[in-house]
C-alpha cells in the first residue's frame, strides 16, 4: 500500500475568518470536540479588517480529516472562510513567559548566556524573580524550559500559535470589497448585568 | 392668565401623529408578531410560560391573524412545526418558555437539524440582568442548542428583534434548511422601542446558501453519464426540499435511469413511476441495494450517503464513478468519494445537466432490477403481504391501507419496524407525502407531527402510523387533537414489543430479549377519554372494514391493530456488512 500524505497525521494550522459574534468560538470548538479531536492551540484575534475576526487553530490529524473539518467550519453561518496549512506553508510564532529566581541569574553566568542565546528578553525584574519572554517555534521554547529547569524555573506559560499563511493575498482583497459595501454589524452584548439591584422582576 | 392656543399648533400636532405611525413605539413582543406576519406565518405551535408571557400577551391581540395551537408538551410543538414544514414546504414556528420549555425542544431541534427541516423557535428567557444567576426557569439555552441548530441568537434588546427575526427566517428556509432558535430575554419583550418597519432578509455576507454552479463539472458529469452502460440514480430529500420534483422527473426520463429513493426522498417521484425501482437502505429493496455494487455510474441527487444507506463504506459502490449533486458542499466527499461533484441547488443544476444528456433508455439494465424485485417478492414480500398465518402482519395492514388511500394520503410514521414496513409498502402519487424521522429516528414522532401536517395541508388525508412503543412516548398530544380537532387518522400496529430492538436481539444477541416487552393501555379507552373515536382489530376478517371506517370517519379516529409478536422485517443489510450482502431471511445471516 502506498502511504501518501493524506494517511499520515501531521500538524495543521487552520485559519478561520469570521464575523465578530458572541458564541461563535463555541460553535467552532464543538466541531472538534464532537469528534474527540484535541485542539493543541487556539487563538482568536481581530483581523486587519474591521469587524472581521480571525481564529488560528492547531490540531494534529490527517489531511482528509482536516479537509472535512474545514468544510464543517465553513458551514457555520458566521464563518466567512477557513483555510488549512501545514507548518511549511505558514509563518508562525508562539510566545512564552518564564519566571526565574533572580538570584540564579545573578549567580550563574551560564543562565544569562543561555537566555541571550535564545533571544529571551527580560520583561520584569524584581528582587526575588525575573520574568523573561521568548518568541519562536515550539521546539525552541520547549528547549528553553528544559535548559532552565535545573536552575529552578518557577513558572512557565506559553501562548497560542499565531500564524500567517505565506501565500495569502487574494482573500484579503476580496473581503475588503465586502467591507466597503457591507460594513460589519455591531456586536450587541448584555448591558444589563450590572443592573440587578435596579430591577424588580418576576 | 389667558392661554393662547394657536390654530397652526393644533394642525401641526395632528400631522405629527399620523406621520409617526410609521415610527411608532411598540414593544419587543409586538415586533415579534409583526415579524411573523411579514414572514407569512399563520400557524404557531407553542406552550406559554413565565418568561414568554409578554409575547403571549401580544399574541392575544393578533389571534385573528396568527393561529396558535396549544400543545401538551413542547416536544409536541416542535414536532408539529416539523410536520407543518415538511408537508407544506413553509417554515414551522414554535413558541416556548425558558428553562424546561426550551430544553423540551432539544429533541425536536436535533431531529430538524439532521433532517434539514425549516423551523424557527422563539423561546422566552429570564431578564437580561439575571442571566447566569441560576434564576427561576433559567437555562443556558443558547449553549444547549448550539450543536442542534443551524443558527441561534440571544436577544437582550428589543431594537435587535426585527433584524434578528428576519435573519432567522431567512436562514431557516434558505440553502440547506434547518432549525433556528431565537432566545428573547423578558426585558427585551417588554421594552418599548422606535419601530422602523420590518425588512425581510435576503443576504448575509458570511453565508452562501447556494454554491455557484460550475458548468465544467456539469459538463464532465454529462460525459460520464452519456458513456455509461449501467447508470443508477439515487435521490433523497434534497429533491423535495429544493422543490425540484419536475426537474428531477425530466432528468430521469431523458436517459431512462433506474431510480431509487432513500426513506427521506420517498414520494419525490410517484411510487408507480416506470423508472422507480424502490427504496435504498438497511431495510430497502433487494435490487437497489445489490445493484448499487454493479452499476458503473452512480448519480446521487440531494442525498447524503447516510450510514443506513451505504452499509460498510469500503464495500459501497467502489466500482462506480460517483456523481454527487448537493447544495451543501460539506456533504460532498464526506462519506463517499466523488468522481464529479456538482454543487448547487438541484432545481438549477438538474436542468443544466438534463440538457447535456443524450436521450436513451437502459431497458436491459432496468430489467435487472425487475428480476431482483421478483426474487424479493417471492422470498419476502409475499409472506409479509399475504401471510398464511392467523396473526396479522404489519405488511398486510399497510398494504390494505394504501389500497384504500389510493396513494393520495400523507403518511406520518413513528420509528421502528412499522416505519420500515410502512415505507416499503407505501404508495404515493404526490410529493411531500412521506413524513418520517429518518436521521434521528425519534420515537414519538408520529402523533405530534401528524397534527402539524394536518394544519399544513388541511385538504389532504393525514394518517399517523405508530407502534405501541412510539405512540406511548407522545400520547399526551391526543389532548391537542381533542382541543383543536384536526382530522388525524391514527393507526397503531401493536406487536407488544419494541419490535426493532427485539429483532436485533433475536438476530444478533441470541434472542436475549432484554427489556423489550412493553405493555400498553387499552388505546381505544384512552382515545375515548380524549373524546376520540376508535376501535381495536385482532382478526383479519375485520381489518378492511375497520380501515374503511377509520378513513371515512368524519373526525379523528384511532385504530389499534394487533399484529404478530415476533415478526421480523426483511430484507435487511446487517450492520457491518456491505449493501450487496443484503439478506432476504433470517437463515441467510
Amino acid at each position: 500500500m502506498i502511504k501518501n500524505n493524506t494517511m499520515q497525521k501531521q500538524e495543521y494550522t487552520i485559519t478561520v475568518y469570521t464575523e465578530n459574534q458572541i458564541g461563535l468560538l463555541n460553535r467552532i470548538a464543538i466541531i472538534f470536540s464532537r469528534r474527540k479531536i484535541n485542539i493543541e492551540s487556539l487563538n482568536t484575534s481581530p483581523s486587519e479588517i474591521e469587524g472581521i475576526h480571525r481564529f488560528n487553530i492547531v490540531i494534529n490529524e490527517t489531511e482528509e480529516v482536516i479537509r472535512k473539518l474545514c468544510r464543517q467550519v465553513e458551514k457555520q453561518v458566521e464563518v466567512l472562510k477557513a483555510y488549512y496549512n501545514t507548518n511549511e506553508e505558514i509563518v508562525w510564532q508562539e510566545m512564552a513567559l518564564y519566571k526565574v529566581p533572580t538570584d540564579i541569574i545573578a549567580e550563574e553566568v551560564k543562565v544569562e548566556r543561555l537566555l541571550r542565546e535564545y533571544g529571551a528578553r527580560a520583561v520584569v525584574i524584581r528582587k526575588d524573580y525575573t520574568i523573561f519572554e521568548a518568541t519562536g517555534h515550539r521546539e525552541e521554547t520547549d528547549k528553553l524550559i528544559a535548559v532552565l529547569e535545573p536552575y529552578g524555573l518557577i513558572e512557565f506559560v506559553r501562548s497560542a500559535r499565531v500564524a500567517i499563511i505565506k501565500n495569502s493575498k487574494g482573500f484579503h482583497e476580496k473581503i475588503k470589497e465586502f467591507e466597503h459595501t457591507e460594513p460589519s454589524e455591531d456586536v450587541v452584548g448584555n448591558e444589563f448585568l450590572n443592573q440587578q439591584d435596579e430591577v424588580f422582576s418576576m | 392668565m389667558k392661554l393662547k392656543i394657536h390654530v397652526m399648533d393644533t394642525v401641526e400636532l395632528i400631522e405629527e401623529k399620523t406621520a409617526s405611525k410609521k415610527n411608532t413605539s411598540i414593544s419587543g413582543s409586538q415586533a415579534v408578531m409583526e415579524a411573523c406576519l411579514f414572514e407569512g406565518v399563520d400557524t404557531i405551535f407553542g406552550y406559554p410560560g413565565g418568561a414568554i408571557m409578554p409575547i403571549y400577551d401580544a399574541l392575544y391581540d393578533y389571534s385573528n391573524q396568527l393561529k396558535h395551537i396549544l400543545v401538551r408538551h413542547e416536544q409536541g410543538a416542535i414536532h408539529a412545526a416539523q410536520g407543518f414544514a415538511r408537508v407544506s414546504g413553509r417554515t414551522g414556528v414554535v413558541f416556548a418558555t425558558s428553562g424546561p420549555g426550551a430544553t423540551n425542544l432539544v429533541t425536536g431541534l436535533a431531529d430538524a437539524m439532521i433532517d434539514s427541516t425549516p423551523v424557527v423557535c422563539i423561546t422566552g428567557q429570564v431578564f437580561a440582568h439575571l442571566l447566569g444567576t441560576d434564576a427561576f426557569q433559567e437555562t443556558d439555552v443558547i449553549n444547549i442548542t448550539t450543536p442542534v441548530t443551524k443558527w441561534n441568537y440571544q436577544v437582550t434588546d428589543a431594537t435587535e428583534i426585527p433584524a434578528v427575526l428576519a435573519k432567522a427566517f431567512y436562514l431557516a428556509g434558505s440553502g440547506r434548511p434547518g432549525p433556528v432558535l431565537i432566545d428573547i430575554t423578558k426585558n427585551a419583550q417588554l421594552q418599548l422601542f422606535n419601530y422602523e418597519g420590518y425588512k425581510k432578509c435576503d443576504h448575509i455576507r458570511s453565508y452562501r446558501p447556494k454554491p455557484i454552479v460550475r458548468k465544467e463539472y456539469v459538463q464532465r458529469a454529462a460525459e460520464l453519464i452519456n458513456a455509461a452502460e449501467r447508470p443508477f440514480v439515487i435521490f433523497g430529500q434534497g429533491v423535495i426540499l429544493g422543490k425540484a420534483e419536475e426537474e428531477f422527473k425530466a432528468f430521469i426520463e431523458k436517459a431512462g435511469f433506474p431510480t431509487a429513493w432513500t426513506i427521506m426522498g420517498m414520494s419525490g417521484i410517484p411510487t408507480d413511476h416506470s423508472l422507480a425501482v424502490g427504496m435504498l437502505g438497511m431495510h430497502g429493496n433487494y435490487g437497489p441495494n445489490v445493484l448499487t455494487n454493479e452499476c458503473d455510474v452512480l448519480i446521487a441527487v440531494g442525498m447524503r450517503f447516510d450510514d443506513r444507506v451505504t452499509g460498510r463504506l469500503d464495500k459501497y459502490a467502489k466500482q462506480a464513478k460517483v456523481i454527487h449533486l448537493d447544495i451543501d458542499p460539506s456533504e460532498i466527499d464526506k462519506n463517499v468519494k466523488t468522481t464529479v461533484p456538482i454543487w448547487g441547488d438541484c432545481k438549477e443544476t438538474l436542468p443544466i445537466l438534463t440538457a447535456l444528456l443524450q436521450q436513451k433508455d437502459h431497458r436491459a439494465w432496468l430489467n435487472k432490477f425487475k428480476e431482483y424485485k421478483a426474487k424479493e417478492q417471492e422470498k419476502c414480500i409475499n409472506e409479509e403481504l399475504h401471510p398464511l398465518t392467523d396473526e396479522l402482519t404489519m405488511g398486510e395492514v399497510i398494504n390494505l391501507l394504501n389500497e384504500l388511500t389510493k396513494g393520495e394520503a400523507v403518511i406520518v410514521t413513528d420509528v421502528g419496524q412499522h416505519q420500515m414496513v410502512a415505507c416499503r409498502y407505501a404508495k404515493y402519487n404526490h410529493s411531500k407525502s412521506n413524513i418520517t424521522s429518518g436521521g434521528l429516528g425519534t420515537m414519538g414522532f408520529a402523533l405530534p407531527t401528524a397534527i402539524g401536517a394536518k394544519f399544513g395541508a388541511p385538504n389532504r388525508t393525514v394518517i399517523a402510523i405508530a407502534g405501541d412503543g412510539g405512540i406511548q412516548m407522545t400520547i399526551q398530544e391526543l389532548g391537542t387533537i381533542m382541543q383543536f380537532k384536526p382530522d388525524i387518522k391514527i393507526l397503531i400496529l401493536n406487536n407488544q414489543f419494541l419490535g426493532m430492538v427485539r429483532q436485533w436481539q433475536e438476530l444478533f444477541h441470541e434472542k436475549r430479549y432484554s427489556f423489550v416487552d412493553i405493555t400498553s393501555p387499552d388505546f381505544v379507552q384512552v382515545a375515548k377519554g380524549y373524546h376520540i373515536n376508535g376501535q381495536k382489530v385482532t382478526e383479519r376478517s375485520s381489518l378492511k372494514g375497520a380501515l374503511e371506517t377509520m378513513l371515512n370517519h368524519n373526525g379523528s379516529y384511532l385504530l389499534e391493530v394487533m399484529v404478530g409478536k415476533e415478526n421480523n422485517v426483511f430484507p435487511m443489510v446487517p450492520q457491518g456488512r456491505g449493501v450487496s450482502e443484503i439478506v432476504l431471511s433470517k437463515e441467510e445471516i
